[in-house]
């Protein structure tokens, strides 16, 4: 049994936590894991293959109910807890955070150390996406405008996008909204733009970068440049903002250019 | 009244005013007799960090060609900060609609206050003729007309 | 009564032109990336034949992902109400479609002619002319063979195509509508001998379990704990209901302009967690486990028992769509060999 194994078995066998998730191999590529028991542990994996970001199960009140559980996941998902402790939708409490690191199983003591683990760790950008945003960067507007009218307009609004995101945790979206309707809920060019200028903007300051959203899409849509660009612009104008969450707080010298 | 020419292009401007500062610098346009054009039509809300920015979309597709949005100064807010929380949200709002090809050419941010009566004439003029010459904003209407491509049956 | 008849290969795109110069629509497989989608072709040479199959399936052209039912007016005291034009409707030949796409269409029409008889599918639908072509590839998400199918299976096709070698193509013309079709070019076509053995250029697939095991064992298996340990990770993104070519649960919602408007329907899933929500609060299936419990107890128990169809052709789109890879037929295959 893999070190992983027997540390994750152990914390259940000790009556530490009720569950661990984590990752085990799938039919391709790796996938979510939920063990119950030591004995389930052992299918317990990881390695760079493994993207789920596993932060997602933590708002689900009916995989966790109010039992403490260890989560086994990778970079974002380390990120993406301090993000939702942030915003108040987890309890610290109840969660036993681990990654893996090489050969070293790190269990995270405090936000404190997550942070510092977050900061010292930061994976490589992905070069496609990259180099992609700097394409569209260089269309003009129009083309701009045709180009992403021409990509979105593929979209079959499955959500796939919002239910692998974490951080898209709301109990009714506002999609589902209808009184008042403020994005068609039908597929067609113009409310599939609407639904990702919608869900950037929403994502705003907030989103982890994990590119989930983007791997969910069954349609291999270019929503993870949506993301990153979001992400680049927000770190380009507000810095290493770390008073709170960057649409929900404000700095009186924030400085822009077009409101005259 | 302006004199309308058929010919002419007439654009439709809609503004997302706050009521304390912009809606009474809009009065003030007003009793100060200060002609301006027409076209604007003025949405009223306690604050600008009230404005939802999807509304601005809801107005495009809704068949807007120009856009204003204007508030109280910095420092001014009636509710102290929401114009703060709202200068954030249109920093990111615009370069995002920028990114995804909408003309943000098209919205005219302002901060006008009570006593800026005349500047307010300016704001909505200097919007009004230059929509006018960038003509209406036919692109995006298209897309909203998705549906419409389908032909009915009418007896 | 089913014509057997051979197609040279390099034939093939020449009778294909001349379907898409007749035909006012032909919806074949296209190369997008690294994955292919149905969509419209005005040129033989864009068919993507060496794709397994695509990641949509081609239910769109009889039940389209967004569509009007009808318009109104309020005119007064009265509204006149507004039906779609027939020209919206047009004669379709869907191209390289697979075995498990064509037999798609059994459910859904029996779904949409259950009570009420849809008559905007059943426009649709029967203006649609399917051309298959079998399968000599398979992946580890297809299990056609374990849902009554196989990769040869003809049921729901208008024509099937099965190459031989590569110079011969078996032509299998099953309906009248496939019989116009290879009346485009006479020429093109030849009998075929009684000694061409479709079986062997099939792709094999391995069966995994058989939907009377899945029938028997569902009888029985509402309250199990199965339904939550399957679906633990799952996330309820309805990526597996859009893309699978029997799933045809919808919405209706209303494109409202004050006094005049429209009546929409759209696809949706019963994976949502709103797809089940009472307006009083109420939501029947209130979890995961109880929605991924209805998808398979829809498709493989109320379905047969009820229209006398199962509700799964082994596509696999669902099990390559998912974002964590709840593999229907691992799930299927653990479901027959619970106790």
């Amino acid at each position: 049994m893999s070190k992983l194994s027997k540390d994750t078995a152990a914390l259940l066998s000790e009556g530490t936590v009720k569950m661990i998730i984590g990752y085990e191999q799938g039919t391709e590529r790796p996938r979510p894991a939920f063990c119950h028991t030591p004995e389930d542990c052992e299918r317990l994996i990881f390695n760079d293959q493994c993207s789920n970001n596993l932060a997602v199960y933590l708002t689900k009140k009916e995989i966790i109910g109010e039992d403490k559980v260890g989560v086994v996941g990778n970079y974002y998902v380390v990120k993406t807890v301090i993000q939702l402790n942030l915003e108040n939708q987890i309890n610290l409490q109840n969660l036993v955070l681990m990654t893996v690191d090489g050969d070293d199983i790190i269990t995270f003591g405090s936000i404190d150390e997550m942070q510092q683990y977050v900061d010292t760790h930061e994976p490589v950008p992905n070069e496609k996406v990259l180099a992609a945003i700097e394409k569209i960067d260089k269309m003009s507007r129009s083309e701009r405008w045709e180009y992403w009218k021409s990509e979105l307009s593929k979209c079959v609004r499955c959500y796939a996008c919002r239910a692998a995101c974490p951080l898209c945790y709301c109990n009714r979206c506002v999609t589902e909204v209808n009184c008042p309707q403020w994005i068609e809920p039908w597929a067609s060019p113009l409310s599939n733009m609407e639904w990702q200028i919608n869900r950037i903007m929403h994502m705003s300051g907030r989103c982890v970068g994990c590119g989930e959203c983007a791997a969910a899409c069954p349609l291999e849509l270019p929503i993870g440049i949506l993301t990153k660009k979001m992400g680049m612009d927000i770190k380009n104008t507000f810095g290493g903002w770390k008073d709170g969450s960057v649409l929900s707080t404000y700095n009186v010298n924030d400085k822009e250019n077009f409101i005259k | 009244m302006e004199e309308k020419n058929d010919n002419i292009f007439e654009p439709r401007i809609i503004a997302f005013v706050c009521n304390w500062c912009t809606y009474a610098g809009a009065d003030l346009t007003g009793t100060s007799r200060i002609k301006y054009s027409t076209n604007v039509e003025i949405v009223r809300f306690p604050c600008t960090g009230r404005i939802d920015f999807m509304l601005l979309l809801k107005a495009f597709a809704g068949g807007a060609d120009g856009i204003i949005i204007s508030g109280c100064h910095p420092n001014d807010c009636h509710y102290t900060s929401g114009n703060f929380h709202a200068r954030r949200r249109w920093m990111v709002f615009r370069d995002m609609l920028d990114f995804m090809g909408i003309d943000i050419e098209r919205i005219r941010w302002s901060w006008v206050s009570a006593a800026e009566g005349a500047k307010w004439a300016d704001v909505v003029n200097d919007t009004v003729s230059k929509i006018r010459e960038m003509g209406p904003y036919t692109e995006y209407k298209k897309a909203a007309k998705f549906l419409e491509e389908e032909k009915i049956i009418h007896e | 009564m089913m014509e057997r008849l051979i197609i040279k290969s390099d034939s093939i795109n020449t009778w294909l032109s001349k379907i898409i110069e007749t035909v006012p629509r032909v919806l074949a497989p296209v190369k997008i990336g690294s994955k292919a989608e149905f969509k419209e072709i005005k040129d033989a040479g864009s068919v993507a034949y060496d794709v397994i199959t695509t990641t949509s399936s081609i239910k769109s052209a009889a039940f389209p992902n967004t569509e009007t039912l009808f318009t109104y007016e309020k005119q007064g005291l009265e509204t006149k109400l507004y039906d779609v034009a027939e020209d919206n409707f047009l004669d379709t030949v869907i191209w390289r479609a697979r075995p498990c796409d064509a037999v798609g269409f059994g459910p859904l029409t029996k779904i949409f002619n259950w009570d009420y008889k849809d008559k905007l599918y059943n426009e649709r639908f029967s203006r649609l002319v399917v051309v298959s072509f079998a399968c000599d590839k398979a992946d580890e998400c297809c299990f056609c063979t374990s849902v009554g199918g196989g990769p040869g299976n003809t049921a729901g096709s208008d024509i099937m195509l099965t190459k031989i070698n590569d110079e011969d193509t078996l032509v299998e013309v099953l309906t009248d509508k496939g019989r116009k079709l290879i009346d485009l070019c006479k020429d093109c076509f030849t009998d075929a001998d009684d000694s061409i053995d479709k079986e062997s250029v099939l792709a094999k697939v391995p069966v995994k379990f058989t939907r009377e095991q899945i029938h028997e064992k569902l009888a029985k298996a509402f309250e199990s704990p199965i339904w939550k340990a399957q679906s633990e990770r799952c996330l309820g993104c309805g990526a597996c209901a859009f893309v699978c070519p029997t799933c045809a649960c919808f919405d209706i919602q209303e494109d409202a302009h004050g006094n005049h408007g429209r009546r929409v329907r759209c696809w949706d899933s019963c994976g949502f967690t709103l797809f089940t929500q009472h307006t009083s609060g109420h939501n029947p299936r209130p979890t995961q486990a109880t929605r991924w419990r209805q998808r398979v107890m829809h498709k493989f128990s109320y379905m047969p028992d009820r229209l006398d169809i199962y509700g799964c052709t082994g596509c696999g789109r669902c099990s390559r769509a998912c974002p964590v890879d709840m593999n229907i037929a691992e799930h299927l295959k653990n479901i027959a060999n619970n106790e």
